[in-house]
């Protein structure tokens, strides 16, 4: 099978490479980039003209509700979400049901998404049995059978001693551990921000120590235990500090932050709108505006989904009682692309964000655009006026705030090894 | 923010906060609560205004005295009314909410009284019910008791008449009290010169200056010179633990007694939204003292609970039918 890919603007962070040029792909892999290629007959040929054609996506954090939630949405459903954002590459974290701390639902998650075929869906064991913060999972096992880090899930360790005993267990391992932060007794039963949202609307409020005390308690444990990791889904600007100071150190620790975490605030939750509930919070405006600074500075060097599909119902109903998420795998590159249109981030800065930065934090060999690679790629039109509908997303999760947003940008072909995987609609819109 | 409370011709079509709501609207529902009012006293104590019209109260929470007086004032008005309390256990949470909602409009009732522990159930059921239903907020959670802040102002501009020269203190549970802020939206609405806010750190909001108040620690410094002294109920659960060591320290730090009172204007009246502990909040002598309005406050519930019931489900009922 030999795919062609022609005319695009192709965008490689990891190489520089910014150009105008033909992409050739014969058996899953590239095998050359250049204006033409001697003795290549093509399957297939995709024209790119007018196209930005990059790696495809690597999203460090997605629910697929399988095994577990079937109901609410399949490894089937999502992967194929995922394509149709241009993602190639996701990790599911371990909190599905059974949690992901047997070998076992490693294999029946690494099966079911071979079967859907349509991307690599990588899984990240948890880190103590049952993700209860008492036990140590067999990670050596988990390891084996393709897990590509550790991580509790959104349930923080309390006791300190156990995260240390686990940080120097996944250490030894060479496992990345990847951490949601967040102090649970400070935490408590909040729902969003403590601030002047939260005390309008009488809602309990998550504060923004919340974050950093167990992201300060966390980077001293991973000083002392020299374990490599990496901070999920950061909301604090002042978070943002703690892990300035961590890197300058010399630790092996990365951080991403959710698309809507950079572009809502806890305004959006206006008059209880339970599609802005998520976790943690949407802060202030001002940890907006640090968290886009972060990126900038590459404090914070991946942009994630942080996908969350829900059914409708469970956003119905009083706002705390609602369940918190976003369904987000068909926002991220429009969200980022967004920050590129708003003129906070560089194109490059935003392709790098969810191309080979998140890869290189998995230290998996995607993420970029090389001869012999296998081919992953993206191809979005970076020119196109479009209204988010949620209701036609492809996730099973129509949970999405960003419903009447006007993007610029639309994802219209996703390439997962070698195979074209998604095509948008033949009938292109108004073509600004 | 509740704007859709109101009908496009900025009548009230449901009441689910002050927030949103200018100054004209509150002054004539007190204006109609005054002309209510003085139905208590006559022999029949009826007005067909809202006959044939069914009100459900939808008490998710225990509520005696709000229920009763809703259910009072409906029948004032010659409506139908009928009381559900549901219990929410945490196992039923918010399933029961939605499925007991479409049970009860395939009865077709015309009006909603909701009480529920969680804040934003009275918008979210507004969301929810027919077009042509009205949903009044008898509670919500921590955030809104709108109708027990329109009787407070009631009630105190009975008393005071000229809201702008006024400074009012409102001592206790600022943070878990959802008459606390409808009370302060109130005010502001309708100009009041000075609103205060009396409680120790662990009892107020963050951001608390956000809500247009000056903040006192020090209850005598923030007594000195108001007119008028609300003090909230302090539940029972938050009476010890980690946000106040005991109901004794409560009141000797934020308990109104004669002699804290005494710091107030000469003429202040002292307010509370009920049930009062006594000892806890207030010391019986002010409670039950000349300056005390609040048994004033429970019969003022009545009739301005059927001024905004009139307001929300009869607005296209002619007013001057009713007035005796």
């Amino acid at each position: 099978m030999n795919l062609h890919i022609k005319n695009g603007r192709v965008i490689d962070p990891a190489s520089q490479l910014d150009a105008q040029l033909d992409i050739f792909i014969r058996d899953g892999k590239i095998v050359a980039m250049s204006s033409h290629l001697d003795g290549f007959t093509a399957d297939q040929t995709i024209d790119a003209t007018g196209l930005i054609v990059c790696p495809g996506l690597v999203d460090l954090n997605a629910r697929l509700r399988e095994p577990g939630q079937e109901h609410t949405a399949t490894i089937e459903s999502e992967t194929l979400a995922a394509v149709a954002g241009g993602i190639t590459s996701l990790c599911v974290p371990p909190d599905t049901d059974p949690v992901i701390d047997t070998p076992a639902v490693v294999e029946l998650i690494e099966d079911r998404a071979k079967k859907s075929g349509r991307a690599m869906v990588y899984t990240i064991g948890a880190l103590t049995q049952k993700l209860q913060g008492e036990l140590l999972t067999e990670m050596a096992a988990l390891k084996m059978a393709g897990c590509i880090g550790v991580s509790n899930g959104l349930s923080p360790i309390k006791n300190s001693l156990i995260l240390r005993r686990a940080m120097e267990y996944a250490a030894t391992l060479d496992l990345t551990l990847f951490i949601n932060a967040a102090d649970p007794w400070l935490q408590s039963n909040g729902c969003v921000h403590e601030g002047a949202i939260s005390t309008r609307l009488g809602l309990t409020g998550i504060s923004e120590t919340t974050e950093t005390i167990a992201v300060a308690r966390d980077l001293l444990l991973i000083e002392l235990t020299g374990v490599r990791a990496h901070f999920h889904n950061i909301s604090c600007g002042k978070t943002i500090l703690l892990i300035k100071d961590a890197q300058n150190k010399g630790l092996a620790v990365t951080a991403d932050v959710s698309a809507h975490h950079l572009h809502l605030s806890e305004h959006d939750i206006g008059n209880y709108d339970t599609l802005s509930h998520v976790m943690p919070p949407l802060r202030s405006i001002r940890d907006r505006e640090q968290l886009q600074q972060g990126l900038r500075d590459g404090i914070i060097s991946a942009i994630c989904s942080h996908h969350q599909p829900l059914d409708n119902d469970a956003k119905l109903g009083p706002f705390a009682e609602t369940t918190p998420g976003i369904s987000g795998l068909e926002t991220l590159l429009t969200l980022t692309m967004k920050l590129v249109d708003d003129e906070e981030i560089t194109l490059h800065q935003a392709i790098a964000s969810l191309t080979s930065h998140p890869a290189d934090i998995l230290g998996i060999d995607a993420g970029q655009l090389k001869i012999g690679a296998q081919a992953d790629i993206c191809i979005f039109n970076p020119n196109i006026y479009n209204e988010c509908q949620p209701n036609k997303f492809v996730s099973a999760g129509k949970n999405s705030p960003f419903s009447g947003w006007l993007f610029n940008n639309k994802v219209s072909h996703t390439v997962f090894n070698g195979k074209l995987v998604f095509e948008q609609d033949k009938i292109r819109s108004i073509i600004v | 923010m509740s704007h859709n409370q109101l009908t496009e011709s900025g009548r009230l079509h449901h009441f689910l906060s002050i927030e949103g709501l200018k100054r004209p609207l509150l002054t004539e529902m007190m204006d109609r609560a005054e002309q209510f009012s003085s139905i208590s006293h006559q022999q029949v104590k009826k007005v067909p205004l809202l006959r044939g019209k069914t009100i459900v109260n939808l008490f998710f929470e225990n509520s005696t005295r709000t229920r009763t007086t809703f259910e009072l004032a409906a029948k004032r008005l010659s409506a139908d009314v009928i009381s559900l309390n549901i219990n929410t256990s945490s196992a039923s949470k918010g399933e029961s909410l939605r499925d007991t909602l479409h049970n009860l409009e395939a009865m077709h009732s015309d009006m909603f009284v909701v009480r529920h522990n969680q804040s934003g159930a009275a918008e979210f059921i507004a969301q929810h019910v027919a077009p042509h239903v009205s949903v009044i907020n008898a509670g919500d959670g921590c955030h809104a008791h709108p109708t027990q802040a329109m009787l407070d102002m009631f009630t105190i501009r009975r008393h005071k008449q000229h809201f702008p020269d006024l400074r009012v203190a409102i001592i206790g549970d600022i943070l878990h009290s959802r008459v606390a802020r409808s009370q302060i939206q109130a005010l502001a609405t309708l100009g009041v010169g000075e609103i205060r806010v009396i409680a120790p750190k662990t009892l107020l909001p963050t951001d608390c200056k956000t809500l247009g108040v000056h903040v006192y620690h020090d209850m005598e410094a923030g007594l000195k010179d108001v007119d008028v002294v609300i003090t909230l109920r302090l539940q029972l659960e938050r009476m010890q633990g980690a946000l106040l060591p005991s109901a004794r320290e409560y009141f000797q730090c934020y308990g109104l007694t004669e002699r804290k009172l005494s710091l107030a204007k000469p003429d202040a009246i002292v307010m509370h939204p009920g049930p009062i502990n006594r000892g806890v909040e207030i010391a019986s002598a002010v409670a039950d003292g000349p300056q005390s309005v609040i048994l004033e406050q429970v019969t003022h519930g009545i009739a301005v609970r059927m001024a905004i019931m009139s307001m929300t489900l009869g607005s296209q009922a002619e007013f001057h039918e009713v007035t005796p």
